[in-house]
């Protein structure tokens, strides 16, 4: 009973607080996802190039990124974008006062870096697994470069590239709670600040529990109607 | 008049391997030249780099009196000088693959007026009305709505058929058709080949089909190691072989 008056809504409750927190969770996750999938579109172009060099640029990226601590690279972001940012701007223009970048960002670059070095394992899958039959086909009529990437490999890429794209969502949400260390509020933030004023710990951690498993649910949900959409065409065996 | 096709001192390696050691050949319009030899003797290759889906190391090739610009790199490897002309090339060769390469993510008809819609910018409609007519010559209408991945080999190669015919090529390549086909599909593909050589079309097709041979091409070319070892009527080759090579060659193939 003690529960569902501290998770009541208004100024008494922590119900509003909390889902509050749930929609920064799921704003940030949205972010981070996006600008995770443009790294790694760029990641995964660089991964297959023809070229050592840009080769070897995605390679670090994917090899660094997925080789430390999820929370480490948070750490490293948090505190080397804010003195990166501080150093520019003492140099260029002289600008000595302390620069913060909002906390929102921060967070969702970060796990955007993470999320994106698993997407880029996924795209690069999904690119190889396009058989090469198929883009011959396409040189065969006469269709140039960027017609045969829009019309015959994002296509294929895509659906090949759901099913790991759809886990790295999955994972990228569960991976926005690390945020909390940076101070931006979202729902394990929310759960620990809440657990420590009222000496509750157990209902507000079990209410994020139950949060996020709202969330990753209902994405599921989502993914496997957008796979089956994508899957038209492909028998199984 | 100029030739449908015309190739000349074409040389190609793949690393140390001289798959295609110095190949003439010329095609006239409607002419079926069919290339037979063993796996190895650079039949494939060579239907490969007149499209330019491998690139020769030297040589030239001319598409109806037009030549395929190339230049040399520093590395002093061959690449084509244009690629705007290789596509617009292309067109005019269109290719048909052993292995079939429908793209999945179509339908039978999709695939049919993909490059007619965007690579030849016709009328959506038109290009249409085309697909069903050339699904129609192929016998294969009532699939036009289909993915590939629900038709047999057979209905999938002529459904490749089509969709080569309808960039309207002025010359037809092969690559072992009929290769990765179980032996009872094999006949309704050859078939419509057969229809396609009466209308006078020019093919060059890569077959070890040698009734299709015997009983179709215009000329034979007998590849052996690379180079061009006997070449003729289909009559002079098949009955009156002059190499040992193309001797033994037969006496294998046809004995099966």
């Amino acid at each position: 009973m003690d529960s569902f008056i501290l998770l009541r809504f208004g100024d008494t409750g922590w119900g509003d607080e909390m889902l509050r927190a749930a929609i920064v969770t799921i704003l940030v996750s949205l972010s981070a996802m996006a600008i995770g999938l443009l790294v790694s579109v760029f990641a995964t172009m660089s991964k297959l190039s023809s070229n050592g060099f840009i080769r070897s640029i995605g390679n670090t990226y994917t090899t660094v990124v997925r080789g430390i601590p999820e929370l480490l690279v948070i750490y490293l972001l948090y505190f080397g974008a804010n003195n990166a940012i501080m150093g520019v701007a003492k140099k260029l223009f002289g600008y000595n006062q302390y620069i913060e970048l909002p906390v929102f960002l921060i967070a969702a670059i970060a796990v955007g870096i993470i999320s994106g070095a698993y997407s880029t394992e996924v795209l690069r899958g999904a690119f190889l697994a396009v058989p090469k039959g198929q883009i011959e086909a396409s040189k065969s009529v006469g269709m140039n470069k960027f017609l045969i990437f829009r019309r015959i490999l994002i296509p294929q890429v895509m659906r090949y590239a759901l099913p790991g794209l759809g886990n790295v969502w999955q994972l990228t949400l569960k991976d926005t709670a690390l945020i909390m260390v940076t101070g931006l509020v979202e729902i394990m933030r929310q759960a620990h600040i809440a657990s420590g004023s009222t000496y509750s710990p157990f209902t507000f951690y079990i209410t994020a529990a139950l949060l996020y498993l709202v969330l990753t649910t209902a994405s599921s949900r989502v993914l496997n109607s957008a796979e089956r959409w994508a899957n038209k065409g492909v028998r199984r065996a | 008049m100029n030739k449908a096709l015309e190739i000349n001192h074409l040389k190609k390696s793949f690393g140390d391997l001289e798959v295609l050691k110095d190949i003439s050949l010329n095609a006239e319009k409607g002419d079926v030249i069919c290339i037979i030899g063993s796996s190895g003797s650079g039949k494939s290759t060579l239907l490969r780099c007149i499209n330019l889906l491998d690139i020769p190391d030297s040589g030239e090739v001319w598409v109806n009196g037009e030549l395929i610009k190339m230049s040399k790199n520093k590395a002093g490897n061959y690449y084509p000088q244009d690629q705007d002309q290789v596509d617009r090339i292309r067109t005019k060769l269109a290719m048909v693959f052993q292995s079939f390469n429908l793209w999945s993510h179509m339908t039978v008809i999709q695939n049919v007026v993909e490059a007619p819609i965007h690579v030849q910018k016709i009328d959506k409609n038109k290009a249409n009305k085309l697909g069903l007519e050339l699904l129609a010559k192929v016998g294969i209408t009532e699939k036009a709505d289909q993915f590939p991945s629900s038709l047999s080999g057979g209905q999938q190669q002529r459904v490749a058929i089509a969709r080569a015919l309808a960039i309207e090529p002025d010359i037809l390549l092969f690559d072992e058709p009929t290769s990765s086909l179980d032996p009872e599909l094999v006949g309704e593909v050859l078939r419509v080949m057969q229809s396609l050589a009466e209308e006078g079309r020019t093919m060059i097709v890569v077959t070890h089909e040698m009734g299709f041979a015997k009983g179709v091409a215009s000329q034979v070319i007998f590849l052996h190691n690379g180079h061009i070892e006997e070449q003729g009527t289909p009559d002079e080759l098949f009955n009156a072989p002059k190499s040992e090579r193309l001797k033994r060659f037969l006496e294998s193939n046809l004995a099966i």
